[in-house]
C-alpha cells in the first residue's frame, strides 16, 4: 500500500494521533512557558517549530518564537491557519475553533487544574480538607455497616 | 594666568576687602586644582596667593588669627593601684554594636494564625498579636481554645499561615517585655529551703487571669465566626510523609 502524505495524515486521524502541523495547538511543557498553550504556525525543521499563542491575558500568552519540539506536548486540538499566519488570523482561528473552550473541558487541563488547586492550599485549607474527608469516611462507614448488617 | 575679572552685578554695596577678596579669588581660582598643563612648580608668590592664606589674613585686619591654646586642666590626682594583676588581663574590644529588635516578616501582621515550632506549645496554632520592643512576638491560644496564654515567641521558631483572625479593638498596648519578665528568684541562704525537693509554685496572679480575658475576648468571638477556625486552632500542626515545608504554602 503506497502511502501518500494526505493518506498517512488520514490513517493517523482516524488512529487518533497527534501530528505536527500547521495547526496544531500544543502545551509548552519547559522552560518560561511552561503550562501556556500555543498553534503551530510553521515548521523549521525536524526539530523546531514557529509557534505562537495569543491570549488576552498576557501572562498566558506566548509570543511568536521558535521552540524545540521537545518542549512541546502535543494535544488533541487543532484550528484551520494557513503556513505562517499572522496573529489576527490566528486569533480568529483559534475562536472559530473554540480552542481555549475545548482544552478546558478536557481532562487534561481539568487534572492540571486539581493539581495546582491542590499545591496552593494553605493550612487552614488542608485542615479543612482533612475534616471533610473524615466526615464522609464517617458516612460511608455507617452506610457500609447498614448494608452489611442486612 | 587667566585675567578674568568677573564683575558681580548688584554687589556695589560690599566691603571693600570682599570686593578685594572676590575679584582676586576669581582670579586665582582657590580651591580649584590647577589645570594640568601648567607646570607643576608655581612660584612663591603664585603659591601663597593660590593657598589663600592672603584671604584669611585681609578677614582679619591684616594679621593671622591668633587662637588661644586651650587652658590645661589640672590632672587630678590617682593612688598608685592596691593590687597589680600578675599577667596581663586581656582588655575587650570595643563594641558599637547596637542589637536592633528583629524585622517583622512581613506575612505576620496582628491577627496571623502562627504554628509554634519549639518550646511547650510546640505544633500549637495561635493568634498573634504584637510584636514587643525586643523584638519578640506576643500571641495568645486564645487560652479557652488551646490552653495557649498570651505569651512571648521568637518569630524565628514560628511559621505565618495565610489565615487571618479579626483582631481589630484588641488593646495590646499595656503589653511589654517587663509585664512576661520573670519575677527574680530570690536565692536562699538557708540550708532547708535549698535541699527542699517541692519548689514552692507560684499561682497566677488575678490581674494576669483578667489581663487573659480581656485580651480573649473579641478574638473568641472573631473565631466563631469562622467555620471550623476553632477546631483548627486546637489541633496541632505536624508534618506527614510526602509533605516537605519548603514546597507547602501555609
Amino acid at each position: 500500500q503506497a502511502h501518500t502524505p494526505g493518506s498517512r495524515a488520514i490513517i493517523a486521524m482516524s488512529e487518533g494521533k497527534r501530528l505536527v502541523e500547521t495547526g496544531r495547538v500544543c502545551l509548552c511543557n519547559y522552560g518560561a512557558n511552561l503550562g501556556k498553550l500555543v498553534v503551530i504556525i510553521n515548521v523549521v525543521d525536524g526539530r523546531r517549530v514557529l509557534v505562537d499563542g495569543p491570549n488576552a491575558d498576557p501572562k498566558k500568552a506566548v509570543k511568536r518564537q521558535i521552540m524545540p519540539l521537545a518542549r512541546l506536548s502535543l494535544t488533541t486540538i487543532k484550528c484551520d491557519i494557513m503556513p505562517g499566519a499572522r496573529i489576527n488570523t490566528l486569533t480568529k482561528a483559534m475562536k472559530a475553533a473554540d480552542v481555549v473552550g475545548k482544552w478546558n473541558a478536557g481532562s487534561w487541563a481539568k487534572g492540571m487544574a486539581k493539581k495546582e488547586a491542590k499545591a496552593s492550599m494553605g493550612d487552614f485549607d488542608r485542615f479543612k480538607m482533612m475534616v471533610a474527608r473524615k466526615t464522609r469516611a464517617k458516612a460511608v462507614n455507617k452506610a457500609m455497616k447498614k448494608m452489611v448488617k442486612k | 594666568m587667566p585675567a578674568t575679572t568677573a564683575r558681580k552685578a548688584g554687589k556695589r554695596s560690599v566691603s571693600k576687602a570682599k570686593k578685594v577678596v572676590r575679584k582676586v579669588l576669581s582670579r586665582t581660582k582657590i580651591g580649584k586644582k590647577a589645570p594640568h598643563n601648567e607646570s607643576a612648580t608655581v612660584g612663591r608668590s603664585a603659591s601663597y596667593k593660590r593657598s589663600g592664606k592672603w584671604a584669611v589674613k585681609a578677614k582679619n585686619k591684616g594679621k593671622f588669627p591668633v587662637v588661644k591654646a586651650p587652658a590645661k586642666k589640672e590632672e587630678a590626682k590617682t593612688k598608685a593601684p592596691r593590687f597589680y594583676a600578675a599577667e596581663d588581663v586581656p582588655k575587650p574590644f570595643n563594641r558599637r554594636n547596637v542589637v536592633k529588635p528583629a524585622k517583622l516578616r512581613d506575612s505576620i501582621t496582628p491577627g496571623t494564625v502562627l504554628i509554634l515550632l519549639a518550646g511547650r506549645f510546640r505544633g500549637k496554632r495561635v493568634v498573634f498579636l504584637k510584636q514587643l520592643p525586643s523584638g519578640l512576638l506576643m500571641v495568645t491560644g486564645p487560652y479557652k481554645v488551646n490552653g495557649v496564654p498570651i505569651r512571648r515567641v521568637n518569630q524565628a521558631f514560628v511559621i505565618a499561615t495565610t489565615t487571618k483572625v479579626d483582631v481589630t479593638g484588641v488593646d495590646v498596648a499595656k503589653f511589654d517585655d517587663a509585664y512576661f519578665a520573670k519575677a527574680a528568684v530570690k536565692k536562699s541562704k538557708n540550708a532547708d529551703e535549698f535541699f527542699a525537693t517541692a519548689k514552692p509554685t507560684e499561682e497566677l496572679s488575678p490581674a494576669r487571669k483578667a489581663d487573659q480575658k480581656a485580651v480573649d475576648s473579641k478574638i473568641l468571638a472573631a473565631v466563631k465566626k469562622q467555620e471550623f477556625l476553632k477546631p483548627y486552632l486546637n489541633s496541632r500542626f505536624s508534618l506527614s510523609k510526602g509533605q516537605n515545608p519548603h514546597a507547602m504554602v501555609f
